[in-house]
């Protein structure tokens, strides 16, 4: 029996419509820790589950947890490890942050390969720690704003791992606030309403290998320290302040080897500091980077630049970022002593951006020939773009 | 009395500030060669053009080819021929195209007089692009489409400007064969010789007003000079003191 | 018609033969394909042929189509002698012209398009688009340079108006636009401006071409203004916009034709 492992462990109770044992309460109510709970196939309307013993609980055949006026599950044990289950429906509130699933205060909760599907709120971690989020899907299909919670939320969590899981339809597909240390690695958060990633106030994360893509508004990362983002891939966010990633006041941070491909703003940067960005790629976006007076300090080195209709634009001639080491598409220099380092410096930010900046409508000329010839004198002469926005050592060959 | 070919009555034009014709009033008959003579920017060239519907007559006047108005649609002029001074064509395309072209135009009930072709000798240029062919035979070409659709008004602009001597002496033959026919001839000319040789009419204009009309002999009679330039030199100097 | 269909043959044998357009279908035809050997993916070389679009098509059809006026004046002439109505052979005239044109057009960038081909989602919409505004604007750019050569009987002055068409419309348009995004950038003026895209056939082009090409940075704020125009019934109407373009300038050069003194 595949359960025999389990049976080592502690005791197994089992729970099916049929009976004994009917609903997953009951059979909480019998658990003693370290037990293992197999729920087998059938459709449970229960009133509020809460686990207060440190059990395992293994969906079997995917049994279906109907939920309503509440949250579904809540976990308030350490150690608990939920898996197989399916919950559908969690009615939104206007008072309450009702989840699925709601993790508050545990530690080393293990909730992997879970199906949720019109909930409020997907997974709700609050206050919790050294929890892995794995495999989970997570659909949601609000039809507006206020009935629209987040795919997987932490509060002041720590040290959590939101791995490998797949959200789409909520307001926020990803979202952490008061929560340092936490691993978000190949997640793919889609579709949603607002940010496919949202976080704000945590200090030391790592995101490795998401795709966040056709999200209202990109991602949005706000107020934290020492941010690792690696190989992300930000795609297809169009639209009204739409950005593949938004950084605002994010300090110390490494943003290397991400694809920003077809954004309205690849990336953005306001009040952003001291943060290095190498490797990334950006492709076929309206503004490549955005990048304010207020960042500063911030290091742009070996990234790739193409297709975007902006590469680079600012609204002052006082912006302070470096670039250094990039390759640009549209740069027309020449290397006659053979380095791969073009002999002229490439001037990213284009007289015509700074208009949009200030004039949005007149983004109505993009690409009109008169625009392009006021680029191209301002680029011979410049007077109104900054000067301190140059990358002095262009390369010549497109790096992989 | 035959009824006149051509008819302009209370004709006149300006451009812009300058008048270019000032009444005019005329009348030619079939059979008859009348030259249009004057000094320069006398208003010969307009008068032409008004006739071929080049220039349009204003809505007082009356300008009618065999009866029919100018100004009321472009079928009066499948019968005549024109001749420009100077004649160009599209220059990729070969003579035989356009003389096809020209006929395909008017339809196939047109018997065609190319007897100016062979008088002219022009067969094998008609095989080549207008634009290698030289001015002279360009001017021949010119020649034959007046002549080709057997017009009953020919409007000839100093024709044998370009022409060799023996291509003149071609064409003011078969100018005078097609008069004898009943055609209404219409030329201009510099060369005075050749106005008294060809022509039976005059008509002179100075400063866009008919200033003598009639038969050329009866000039040379009025103004007792043996030639047609010196004739028309002291009726110019009367008219202009 | 048969008249019009007459005249029409004979100056398409007299144009096609003729040197300048077969350099220019073969100019066409040189930059497409370089464009797309070392120009990038499918969609950067169709950027890239935008440019070719916007400057050269204009210029060489009212450049190319005025001179073609002028060159044809005793022929013109000689047709005027014939008994043809003057409006078949305006027609046959804009028609001798313009045809050519778009022959050379569709045939030195269209063949190389599609030759190349592309696995793109939408590459064969983006070609489409980029064939169906490069013939409208040129049937515009001829027509205006018929107008301008029917209406000024100077050559030089008339190449110059032509040039001065092909410059206002391109370059100092665009700079009026400008001038009014930015000094009334307080009001709402996407409209306004919008408008003024409308009356201008190379904007017009540009912004349909655009939107379909290039789409993310159109997609901000006032992008998304912009977008929810065209997607919403505003493409069909920049189309219908564009032959009244090319019919204003028709009809009114027709007009003049029909009164012109030769």
């Amino acid at each position: 029996m595949s359960f025999a492992f389990l049976a080592a462990l502690g005791a197994t109770l089992v729970v099916r419509p049929a009976g004994p044992i009917r609903t997953l309460t009951d059979a909480l109510a019998l658990a003693r820790p370290g037990d293992s709970i197999v729920v087998h196939a059938g459709t449970y309307r229960e009133p509020p589950i809460v686990v207060r013993t440190r059990v395992t609980i293994v969906g079997v055949g995917g049994p279906v947890f109907v939920g309503g006026e509440h949250s579904t599950l809540e976990v308030e044990a350490d150690s608990v490890v939920i898996t197989g289950l399916r919950f559908r429906q969690v009615t939104p509130s206007p008072l309450e942050d009702r989840a699925a699933i709601v993790l508050r205060g545990t530690r080393g909760c293990r909730i992997e390969a879970n199906d949720i599907r019109d909930a409020f709120f997907g997974i709700y971690a609050l206050k919790a720690s050294d929890c892995l989020i794995r495999r989970n899907r997570i659909e949601g299909s609000a039809a507006n704003d206020a009935a629209a919670g987040n795919g997987i939320q932490l509060w002041q969590a720590r040290a959590m791992s939101v791995v490998e899981n797949e959200v789409l339809g909520h307001r926020d597909g990803i979202y952490l606030e008061f929560s340092p240390s936490a691993v978000v690695r190949g997640n793919r958060s889609s579709g949603n309403r607002r940010y496919g990633l949202h976080f704000m106030r945590s200090d030391s994360c790592t995101y490795a290998g998401n795709l966040f893509a056709r999200n209202g508004a990109g991602v949005a990362v706000m107020y934290s320290r020492n941010v690792q983002m690696l190989d992300n891939r930000f795609e297809r966010n169009w639209g009204d302040a739409a950005y593949g990633l938004l950084l605002k006041e994010i300090s110390d941070g490494t943003v290397t080897g991400n694809l920003f491909a077809d954004n309205t703003v690849g990336l953005y940067l306001e009040d952003a500091n001291r943060n290095i960005l190498t490797g990334n790629t950006f492709q076929r976006n309206g503004w490549a980077v955005k990048v304010l007076a207020s960042a500063t300090d911030n290091r742009f080195e070996g990234n790739v630049f193409e297709g975007n209709s902006f590469d680079v634009s600012t609204n002052s001639r006082s912006a302070s970022s470096r670039f250094a080491g990039n390759w640009w598409d549209q740069y027309r220099g020449y290397d006659l002593d053979r380095d791969g380092v073009g002999d002229v410096p490439y001037r990213p930010v284009r007289l015509f951006s700074l208009v949009v900046e200030r004039h949005e409508p007149s983004l109505i000329l993009l690409r009109s020939p008169f625009v392009e010839l006021l680029d191209a004198a301002e680029r011979f002469m410049p007077v109104l773009t900054p000067e301190t926005l140059v990358d002095g050592r262009p390369l010549m060959r497109r790096p992989r | 009395m035959k009824q006149a070919r051509v008819v302009v009555a209370g004709l006149s034009k300006r451009f812009g500030r300058m008048e270019v014709l000032r009444d005019v009033n005329l009348a030619i008959a079939p059979g008859r060669i009348t030259a249009i003579v004057g000094p320069n920017a006398a208003g010969k060239s307009t008068l032409i053009k008004t006739l071929l519907g080049l220039v349009r007559p204003g809505p007082s006047a009356l300008v009618a080819i065999d009866g029919v108005p100018v100004n009321g649609g472009p079928r009066y002029l499948e019968r005549v021929g024109y001749m420009p001074q100077v004649a160009r064509f599209p220059e990729q395309l070969t003579g035989g195209e356009i003389l096809r072209f020209l006929q395909e135009l008017r339809g196939d009930g047109f018997a065609r007089d190319e007897e100016l072709v062979e008088l002219f000798r022009l067969g094998a240029s008609l095989d080549r692009p207008v634009r290698t062919l030289s001015g002279g035979t360009r001017q021949k070409l010119n020649a034959v489409i007046a002549f080709l659709f057997r017009p009953t008004l020919l409007i000839l602009d100093e024709p044998t400007a370009g022409l060799d001597p023996v291509a003149a002496r071609i064409l003011k033959d078969k100018v005078r064969r097609a008069s004898s026919t009943g055609v209404a001839v219409v030329l201009t000319s510099h060369i005075m010789a050749e106005i008294e040789e060809l022509a039976e009419d005059l008509i002179f204009l100075v400063d866009g007003a008919i200033v003598f009309q009639g038969a050329v002999s009866s000039l040379l009679e009025e103004s007792d000079e043996p030639t047609l330039e010196r004739a028309i030199a002291r009726r110019l100097e009367g008219h202009v003191s | 018609m048969r008249i019009v269909r007459k005249i029409l043959a004979s100056e398409l044998r007299n144009v096609a033969r003729s040197r300048w357009m077969v350099g220019y279908a073969l100019l066409l035809l040189g930059f497409t394909s370089l464009l797309l050997r070392f120009g990038g993916t499918g969609e950067r070389a169709l950027l890239s042929l935008l440019n070719v679009v916007l400057l050269l098509l204009p210029l060489v059809s009212v450049m190319f189509g005025t001179l073609y006026v002028y060159n044809a004046r005793e022929f013109i002439e000689m047709l005027l002698a014939q008994p043809v109505r003057r409006g078949a052979l305006y027609a046959g005239l804009y028609g001798g012209v313009a045809l050519p044109l778009v022959a050379a057009y569709l045939l030195g960038v269209g063949v190389p398009l599609l030759a190349r081909g592309s696995e793109a989602p939408g590459y064969l919409a983006h070609c489409a688009m980029l064939l169906a505004v490069g013939t409208l604007l040129t049937l515009v750019y001829t027509a205006f340079a018929l107008c301008v050569a029917v209406r000024i009987d100077d050559r030089a002055r008339g190449l110059g108006a032509a040039l001065l068409v092909w410059l206002v419309t391109t370059l100092l348009y665009d700079g009026i636009i400008l001038g009014v995004a930015t000094s009334l950038g307080q009001y709402p003026i996407e409209m306004p401006l919008l408008v003024m895209v409308f009356l201008n056939p190379i904007d017009l082009a540009r912004v349909l071409l655009l939107l379909s090409l290039d789409i993310s940075a159109l997609m901000g704020y006032t992008g998304a203004v912009y977008a929810r125009f065209f997607h919403g019934g505003g493409t069909i109407l920049a189309f219908l916009m564009l032959i009244v373009c090319a019919a204003t300038p028709l009809l009114v050069g027709y007009r003049w034709f029909l009164r012109k003194d030769f």
